[in-house]
């Protein structure tokens, strides 16, 4: 007993000196005319790959606007790993270091729990990826880059009963994560609208998330000609591989979350020949803006940015635009920025990686047109071209 | 027919499975302690044999063997460097300490390889006659069963007729008695987990191999459901390793088909559950004297 | 004080020393003077302390590894964010329905706890232990099925099994409100946890677990962990006091869950998976086993840790692991315990103190 109440002091004392250090370190020096831009997101656990995406995105856009001289930013990513609670961990670490806007968070939960928060303390956020509506709902000071789940599922729907009328619908979708749940439920009530035939709705969750080969196998079953994956590209890769190990050859259908599949290291191009995505930016697209972004991405991080890091990029530089329209200065405080960036941020127009011509309505929804592309020999291609 | 192909998915699952709760009972037999980072030296094994296939380019064997040599040296380090010096603890601090090798390896792997996921191209390189392949069997399904078969086979032999497999056999009854007897028991045990890391690194081939995502928590929910199906052969027995591992494979498969998508991970818990009910030590718990 | 027990003493230092560390922070949060950062883990470290010391009971008084508590956690959230999110009309009082929804929590729990704890105490050692992570991901999987929503014709409540279904399919009114959205969690939560409450339920753990402990019936608890076959044979009922520290332990849990849950805006089943059971078992075990205080300063030091360690920016989850290691190494190494025992002088123990 007594030996194990001196080792337990010893070892608070230890760690009271550790902690007490961060904190000296934790309040680091300040520049002069500089805006303190904050991110979050989820730099390690099993969301690393979005979080750091996203983040690398910012960082690559402050580096370009603080070397065109004139507003300075300064950017602070902080890690939540996924979850909320951290997540409000890491804003409020982000309010000490004196954060003047947020760019985040970037997986969809621990944003409504931030932006709860960052409501109430008015500073203002703008999340890359995000897309629940409620991440937006009744929160003036809240805005997103990504389309919201509900756009996405009927504009996947609408084009479905535009081009396919008569497919076999199955959908295979992750039903413990919002995105892909959020997604899902908005196309089936559209689907059903417009008439279109689901033959098969498969499930999977974060720890079934290795094996498809029966949800594949039932939609085969099924007689589904037509795959609707809502979901991202890490399962969605495992769902191609193994379909094709079977011999079964529907049209995949895929949603933004679905970019990024031709950047998996190694990845057979060739499984995801045909598949269709409805996605608003493209590593492959020929306009100088995103060419330019992918090459410094790959020369920094040594790997293609996928759509993360494109809205990432593209909130950065809206709140540089919406910063410069409100006139803002770097003296002024979190709340009066939010204040003037909720002002003119219905007002705004940016072109973007992720869309041309971006607005925002007054509730904090982007609106932006999603693109539809066919992958063909490892490309993306607009539909029409590959008729041909 | 469709019933068939959902039979063959879940063998290979659960030979994936059986594979990787070898490992698990081999450790657990002899050291008495869960070593909750067996999953991510499967993880490790499987980086490892990816950057031997990818970045130097081995042909598809050397890169197995080096990344059980690999695996192999990691186990016994992280056995030497955090598991021994607690043999004299109790079996929770071992079992904290096990986690915080996971956490360890996890970041390391991320830090090291970074967090997106890799595709790992399988290293079966032979295609089965287009009869099977439409009953849902692939070459590697095929492969994995009959390496568990044989890990399974050897182990046994081994355990039960070398003279390590008698040392081990004697630790795992009694580490005091078989000290006394003049059996090298941190040797022993370091042998153990040396043998545990390179079936780690065989079933991270070989689960990348069907499943070919890779990244840094790859290994953790096969390793938790490995650790289940090993309870539920009868935690320490070679044999029923396989057979629990097997059965969670097929009743995850099914449960998926005819039940429920959502629910498929709970329904392999719930059986496990009602199994360790009516035969609290798992299925061979009791029928296998010779516990390894 | 003199001739009081030893025990008593540790008991009254653990009070007043946890009241202490309440005034102190409260009157720094209140002043102004604590970060943004500190005072937000200020009510998470109180959900977690509960936590710990209830995990204490299971694991270091009953002597059963459980590896699924977080499983009761997650039922006290959701019920507790159920009867405070319904009742937010009935009840305007912001401290009053904060009790209710904790006391619903707990009550959750118990339920919960009951329904496990009959079946999985018949069990023992490692098989006890993933019996218990099986029912922490079984209770995982159903809340990700639970859909909740409430209008003025009450609670609706769907079992989603097949996955197929959405919250659409409640039929809420207007001006109904969705509560759970299966796997999306509960969302819009209104926030109503706060330090005061949380080291109210803290101290309520205490008074319950100390007391149950130093009572006849914690004597008959650690006897039957001490030695089964003599407890049983001196004619105690095992699974009674078994079940009875389970069930407690569960609904303190529960009422854990209940404050965590109504400090964020949103929450996620996934949140209370194996690895916060995991991480729970490390501040017990960090702590000591039966070690209430131990419990309580492990939990503050290891939940602080990783904020503490944010400049290490991408070294930060990594640096955690070692340190964690390091530190078990040094607590249970008998020749490390003997270094610093030669570092921090020894002072002679009084036979039978231990």
């Amino acid at each position: 007993m007594k030996k194990l109440t001196k080792t337990m002091i010893a070892f608070v004392v230890v760690m009271t000196m550790l902690v007490s250090m961060c904190t000296v370190f934790a309040s680091a020096a300040e520049e002069e005319g500089t805006f303190k831009i904050g991110g979050i997101g989820p730099l390690t656990g099993a969301a690393a790959i979005y979080g750091n995406a996203a983040m690398n995105g910012v960082q690559i856009a402050v580096d370009e606007i603080n070397a065109l001289g004139g507003i300075q930013f300064e950017f602070n990513p902080q890690d939540d790993t996924g979850v909320a609670e951290t997540s409000v961990n890491a804003y409020n670490a982000l309010k000490d270091w004196g954060v003047q806007a947020i760019v985040g968070t970037v997986t969809t939960a621990p944003c409504i729990s931030v932006s709860a928060e960052a409501y109430s303390d008015r500073i203002f956020m703008l999340t890359p990826s995000a897309s629940s509506t409620d991440v937006i709902a009744d929160k003036d000071n809240m805005y997103q880059v990504c389309f919201t789940d509900p756009n996405q599922g009927i504009a996947s729907a609408d084009y479905m009963a535009e081009n396919y009328p008569d497919a076999q619908i199955a959908v295979i979708y992750k039903n413990d994560d919002a995105y892909s749940q959020g997604i899902r439920d908005t196309f089936v009530s559209e689907a059903q609208a417009k008439e279109l035939t689901v033959v098969y709705e498969g499930t999977f969750t974060e720890d079934t998330q290795t094996d498809f080969s029966v949800q594949v196998a039932a939609a085969q079953d099924a007689g589904a000609d037509m795959v609707f994956l809502p979901i991202y590209y890490t399962p969605a890769s495992v769902i191609l591989t193994q379909a094709n190990a079977i011999g079964y050859e529907p049209t995949f259908f895929g949603v933004d979350g679905m970019d990024g599949i031709l950047s998996v290291e190694n990845f057979d191009a060739s499984l995801a020949e045909g598949v269709m995505l409805l996605t608003p930016f493209s590593a492959d697209a020929e306009d100088e803006r995103t060419q330019n972004f992918v090459k410094t991405y790959n020369d920094l991080y040594g790997e293609t940015p996928n759509q993360f890091a494109a809205d990432g990029y593209d909130a950065m530089y809206t709140i540089y635009q919406a910063l410069q329209e409100a006139g803002c200065t770097a003296d002024m405080s979190a709340e009066e920025i939010c204040e003037a960036l909720i002002g003119v941020m219905p007002t705004i127009t940016v072109d973007g990686l992720t869309g041309q011509g971006m607005t925002w309505s007054d509730t904090g929804e982007v609106s932006k047109a999603p693109m539809a592309v066919v992958i063909k020999d490892g490309v993306y291609v607009l539909p029409e071209t590959a008729e041909e | 027919m469709v019933f068939f192909t959902y039979l063959i998915s879940g063998i290979s699952l659960g030979s994936v499975y059986a594979i990787i709760a070898l490992g698990y009972t081999m450790v657990y037999g002899i050291a008495k302690m869960l070593n909750f980072a067996h999953g991510d030296v499967i993880m490790v094994g499987g980086y490892v044999c990816y950057i031997a296939l990818n970045s130097l380019g081995l042909p598809a064997v050397l890169a197995v063997l080096l990344s059980m040599l690999a695996c192999t040296v990691l186990g016994v380090v992280i056995e030497g460097l955090a598991y021994r010096p607690l043999r004299q603890a109790g079996s929770l601090a071992v079992l904290i300490t096990a986690i915080g090798v996971s956490y360890f390896l996890q970041n390391a792997a991320q830090l090291i390889w970074g967090a997106t996921p890799k595709n790992f191209i399988s290293v079966v390189h032979f295609n089965l006659p287009a009869g099977l392949m439409r009953l849902g069997l692939s070459s590697e399904a095929l492969i994995t069963v009959l390496v568990c078969i044989i890990i399974m086979a050897v182990l046994t032999a081994f355990v039960n007729h070398s003279k390590l497999g008698k040392a081990m056999r004697a630790c795992s009854e009694d580490k005091g008695a078989a000290q006394l007897m003049g059996i090298n028991v941190n040797r022993t045990i370091s042998m153990t987990f040396a043998i545990g890391s390179a079936l780690a690194a065989i079933a991270g081939v070989l689960l990348c191999s069907s499943y070919p995502v890779l990244q840094p928590t790859t290994g953790s929910m096969p390793g938790i459901k490995a650790f289940t199906a090993a309870v539920f052969g009868g935690i320490g027995s070679i044999p029923g390793a396989f057979i629990g591992g097997l059965l969670l494979g097929i009743i995850e498969s099914l449960a998926k088909a005819y039940i429920s998508t959502t629910l498929a991970n709970s329904i392999v818990f719930a059986v496990l559950i009602v199994i360790l009910l009516v035969k609290p030590t798992g299925l061979l718990g009791k029928y296998a004297p010779e516990k390894v | 004080m003199k001739n009081l027990k030893k025990t008593t003493k540790v008991d009254l230092a653990t009070y007043i020393g946890v009241t202490v560390a309440f005034l102190i922070m409260y009157a720094l949060q209140t002043g102004g003077h604590l970060t943004s950062s500190i005072s937000g883990q200020l009510v998470p470290i109180c959900c977690f302390i509960v936590m710990a010391v209830s995990l204490n009971l299971v694991v270091g008084i009953s002597g059963e590894l459980s590896l699924g508590h977080a499983g009761f956690m997650s039922v006290g959230a959701f019920g507790g964010i159920i009867a405070a999110q319904s009742l937010a009309e009935t009840i305007p009082s912001t401290p009053l329905r904060l009790v209710v929804a904790l006391a619903v929590g707990a009550l959750c729990a118990v339920v919960v706890g009951f329904v496990v704890g009959v079946p999985v105490l018949r069990l023992r050692g490692d098989y006890l232990a993933i019996v218990t992570l099986a029912f922490g991901q079984i209770i995982k999987d159903l809340i990700n099925c639970l859909l909740v929503g409430y209008d003025s014709h009450g609670l609706h409540i769907m079992f989603n099994i097949s996955g197929l279904k959405s919250i659409n399919d409640l039929h809420l009114e207007e001006t109904g409100k969705a509560i759970i959205k299966g796997a999306q969690g509960a969302v819009g939560v209104t926030k109503i946890s706060s330090f005061p409450a949380g080291f109210i339920l803290v101290m309520l753990t205490l008074v319950i677990v100390l007391n149950l402990i130093r009572s006849r019936t914690g004597r008959a608890i650690m006897a039957i962990r001490d030695n089964r076959i003599a407890a049983e044979s001196v004619g105690l009922n095992i699974t009674k006091y078994k079940l009875m520290a389970f069930v407690i332990s569960a609904a303190l849990a529960g009422a854990a869950g209940a404050l965590y849950g109504l400090n964020y805006g949103s929450l996620v089943a996934s949140r209370f998976d194996f690895n916060t059971s995991i991480l729970v078992l490390v501040y017990v075990v960090l702590g000591g086993l039966g070690n209430i205080w131990g419990s309580i300063i492990a939990t503050v030091v290891l939940y602080m840790l990783p904020e503490a360690l944010r400049q290490f920016s991408d070294y930060r989850m990594l640096v955690y692991a070692i340190v964690l290691i390091l530190v078990m190494l040094a607590t249970n190494n008998d020749q490390l315990k003997a270094l610093l025992g030669k570092i921090i002088p020894h002072r002679k123990e009084a036979a039978g103190n231990e």
